[in-house]
């Protein structure tokens, strides 16, 4: 394994920054945005290479369960901030981060304790990096398909009440809106599996193999992650979609737009 | 004393003031008000639709002992604006509602129609028929016939004569045709200064 060197580290960021400063000749706008979200990779991950580094020597079971409801309660603030509209009050975090929650985490723990068996099942090494992949998949699309149920129901409110009109219930009403969210945040997911090893290297995999790995276990992992990342990400978007789509509904199958909030951030 | 077929008992919606009001079987009752008056509002409150409290019976039965959905099947709210979701007209039916069609003067081909190429007096037409297919005890008719040719007008009228000429049923409806609801219409209520009161 070629060991990095923080010179040749620097070199790479030479690049970002030639992009920002292209954006800034140009007048493309982005130049600043690209900085900031530069600088914010550099100090968060490596703050969470410092802090695996100190679980692996800690050791403490409790310590790895709270860096991974950190690693969490990012994710519910990050499905939020991707909103257009999003369900007010503790909703529209709990629904995002509930539905993270479980289907991550179970996953997680399917994977730990059947499928790689550390010991102790817990071990950080395979812990913390297993449950922020499966975190950020479902993060992507449970923040979509949530966008996706809010929007609908404020844009397509006549479609939907002229539905409760005629005597559907508010999930016979949703059906349509339901089943599009489902597509679209499962989309990812399937164009990746699809797409896998053809078109490019998973990053998981390139990492594996760039560090050393032997090319055929790089393989068996990363087809190992995928199949995680689809059933965390799948059952993710069903509890995500299920649970705001009769969010937006009371007990007397109304629509009840206004416990959404407007457009915008 | 005839049991009213509709009895509404303090019905509270949005800063309206509480509504009493009666139907009988066989009655076809006029809404009155300026546009913006609260006539669809009270519309979607007696269908559930909108937030409110009170009572409202359907033949003596509460609707609060019924889902929402299955009362919103035996009184129909035909609102002023239909809304569709399939591409063809077709496929927000049922079931076979060719006599429909025909008594509205719709050929049955318009099932075979694209939403999108209808007008909006065949939308209106088509929505009824939509929802005639609930088999509503109550109809309540929002500007049924605001973008009907003379010809067809007439033919709504005897289709709404010959809805409330079946056992059990009546009509509550709104219209800015001071001749249709002289045509039409008996008993009238009037909704302003959200209120809403017997005449």
């Amino acid at each position: 394994m070629i060991l990095l060197g923080y010179p040749e580290l620097a070199s790479v960021a030479l690049l970002v920054l030639a992009l920002a400063g292209t954006s800034w000749a140009m007048n493309l706008g982005v130049g600043r945005r690209v900085l900031i979200a530069a600088l914010r990779t550099v100090i968060q991950l490596g703050l969470i290479g410092l802090v695996v580094k100190s679980l692996f020597e800690l050791r403490q079971p409790w310590l790895v369960a709270l860096v991974a409801l950190g690693m969490l309660a990012a994710a519910g603030r990050e499905v939020v901030a991707r909103q257009k509209r999003r369900l007010k009050g503790p909703w529209g975090f709990g629904v995002g981060a509930g539905a993270m929650f479980v289907s991550s985490f179970t996953v997680t723990l399917f994977g730990l304790l059947v499928v790689l068996k550390p010991d102790p099942w817990w071990h950080p090494q395979y812990a913390i990096p297993v449950a922020g992949m499966l975190l950020g998949n479902t993060m992507n699309g449970v923040s979509l398909a949530m966008g996706q149920v809010t929007e609908a129901a404020f844009k397509e409110r006549p479609v939907i009440e002229a539905r409760l009109l005629l005597g559907q219930t508010a999930r016979e009403a949703m059906g349509d809106i339901r089943r599009e969210a489902m597509r679209v945040g499962l989309m990812p997911i399937i164009n990746t599996m699809a797409a896998a090893g053809l078109v490019s290297l998973p990053g998981m995999m390139t990492g594996q193999i760039l560090a050393g790995g032997d090319p055929l276990e790089a393989s068996k992992y990363q087809i190992m992650i995928i199949f995680m990342i689809a059933a965390g990400t799948g059952f993710g978007v069903v509890a995500a979609v299920w649970v705001s789509a009769a969010r937006l509904f009371d007990e007397r199958d109304r629509l009840r737009p206004e416990r959404l909030t407007s457009s915008g951030r | 004393m005839t049991q009213a077929l509709l009895e509404v008992q303090g019905l509270c919606f949005l800063d309206y003031q509480p509504v009493d009001l009666f139907l009988n079987p066989g009655e076809i009752l006029g809404l009155e008000g300026a546009s913006g008056a609260g006539k669809s509002l009270l519309f979607k409150a007696l269908v559930d639709l909108i937030p409110c409290r009170g009572e409202v019976r359907l033949a003596g039965r509460s609707r609060s002992l019924m889902p929402a959905a299955h009362w919103r099947r035996q009184v129909g709210y035909l609102s002023a604006e239909s809304a569709w979701w399939a591409d063809r007209v077709g496929e927000h039916f049922k079931g076979d509602v060719s006599a429909q069609l025909q008594s509205l003067g719709l050929p049955l081909e318009s099932l075979d129609w694209p939403v999108a190429q209808c007008s909006t007096g065949e939308r209106q037409r088509l929505a009824l028929v939509r929802l005639l297919e609930n088999q509503p005890k109550v109809l309540l008719l929002d500007e049924p016939s605001a973008a009907l040719d003379p010809g067809n007008v007439g033919k709504l009228e005897q289709l709404i004569f010959d809805f409330v000429r079946q056992p059990g049923q009546a009509v509550v409806l709104t219209s800015h045709d001071p001749s249709q609801l002289e045509r039409m219409v008996g008993r009238r209520y009037r909704v302003a200064q959200k209120r809403i009161e017997a005449l």
